[in-house]
């Protein structure tokens, strides 16, 4: 197992387009461990995608099971292909990522999504996720696009009462 | 390279920042954070400039702009730190009925609750005849959220509404 380096932006590789996995060998799991022990190595990262450590391929790794406060999960998930078939609704949250240090800020994304992915051996799962583990999901995916949370940032002016507005229509 | 904190307030028109940047990008300078806004008809613009030259030279830079924008310019040496972005861990929204107080108010009761506040932005909505005051405060509870709550609590009321939300920054 290694801790592999972590590309930043300006590197213009963040901005591949990555190609699906079509291997599911020895070679892709030792490379998930490197994956797995890479986010672990950085600051609290909930995800990483592989694209962010060089390999441009459609995996990634989201765990969000370990806040201080809890949020609704699924545990420690590694997506390969990963495809959001629906969504629904749209939160502001704060987002940060291992590829632009010291910077975080708004980003709009879908509160709930419908997700499918292969695991580590090829089969085909599907989950239905919301909250702050949706979001995680959508900010990996957004790599394998070559996209970062700065292609989405929002201003905090454009914040105000969404969630709450939201939130209320739930209750009513 | 030395450090300033230069502050331009004036009646706002277009081509304030443009006109300003210009000026001090054609002397050498350099900008760090900022932030700038209209606030009341007014263009009000803080920001940290790095240059090699002197605090007059600056000065001099600007003050032709400054002239011709009938702006006041101010002009601090500052212990520029950049890369140093404290991440907020709470956001607290107020509004209500405007009336003078609101804000020392509220915040005195989050500082003694061991708040630190990043950042803070508020407006006077409504009419003139009816006006609503509102407020985003986003910072660090360094005393954990319970106190936090305990001075909403005290300052709710009387018109102000004041609610409290958990910022969990996502790092992917």
């Amino acid at each position: 197992m290694a801790v592999l380096d972590i590309l930043t932006y300006p590197d213009p590789r963040l901005r591949q387009v990555s190609a699906p996995v079509e291997r599911f060998d020895a070679e892709l799991h030792r490379f998930l461990d490197d994956l797995e022990e890479t986010r672990r190595a950085g600051p609290a990262a909930v995800g990483i995608a592989a694209p962010q450590v060089g390999r441009f391929q459609r995996i990634v790794i989201v765990d969000v099971s370990g806040l201080r406060k809890p949020v609704p999960n699924h545990g420690h998930l590694v997506l390969i292909n990963p495809e959001i078939l629906s969504w629904e609704g749209l939160a502001v949250g704060r987002e940060g990522c291992l590829s632009v240090p010291d910077y975080t800020g708004n980003v709009v994304r879908a509160e709930r999504i419908r997700l499918q992915a292969q695991d580590p051996d090829g089969q085909l799962h599907t989950w239905d996720m919301e909250g702050f583990e949706a979001r995680a999901v959508q900010h990996e995916i957004d790599h394998l696009d070559g996209l970062l949370f700065l292609d989405r940032l929002v201003s905090r002016r454009n914040d105000l009462f969404r969630r709450k507005v939201y939130r209320k229509s739930r209750r009513d | 390279m030395d450090w300033y904190m230069v502050t331009l307030v004036g009646r706002d028109r277009p081509g304030i920042v443009a006109r300003v940047t210009q000026a001090l990008f054609e002397g050498g300078a350099t900008l760090g954070e900022a932030a700038m806004m209209r606030l009341g008809g007014n263009f009000a613009v803080m920001m940290m400039v790095g240059t090699e030259g002197s605090r007059s030279d600056l000065e001099a830079r600007l003050a032709a702009p400054a002239a011709d924008l009938a702006l006041h310019v101010h002009v601090d040496p500052i212990e520029g730190r950049l890369h140093e972005h404290l991440v907020p861990d709470v956001r607290i929204r107020v509004f209500g009925a405007d009336r003078p107080g609101i804000v020392a108010q509220v915040t005195g009761a989050l500082a003694e609750a061991g708040f630190d506040i990043t950042d803070l932005e508020s407006d006077v909505a409504g009419t003139a005849e009816a006006p609503v005051y509102v407020m985003t405060i986003e910072g660090q509870a360094r005393s954990g959220i319970p106190p936090l709550e305990a001075a909403l609590a005290t300052v709710r009321g009387q018109g102000i509404e004041a609610e409290l939300e958990p910022v969990e920054t996502l790092v992917g």
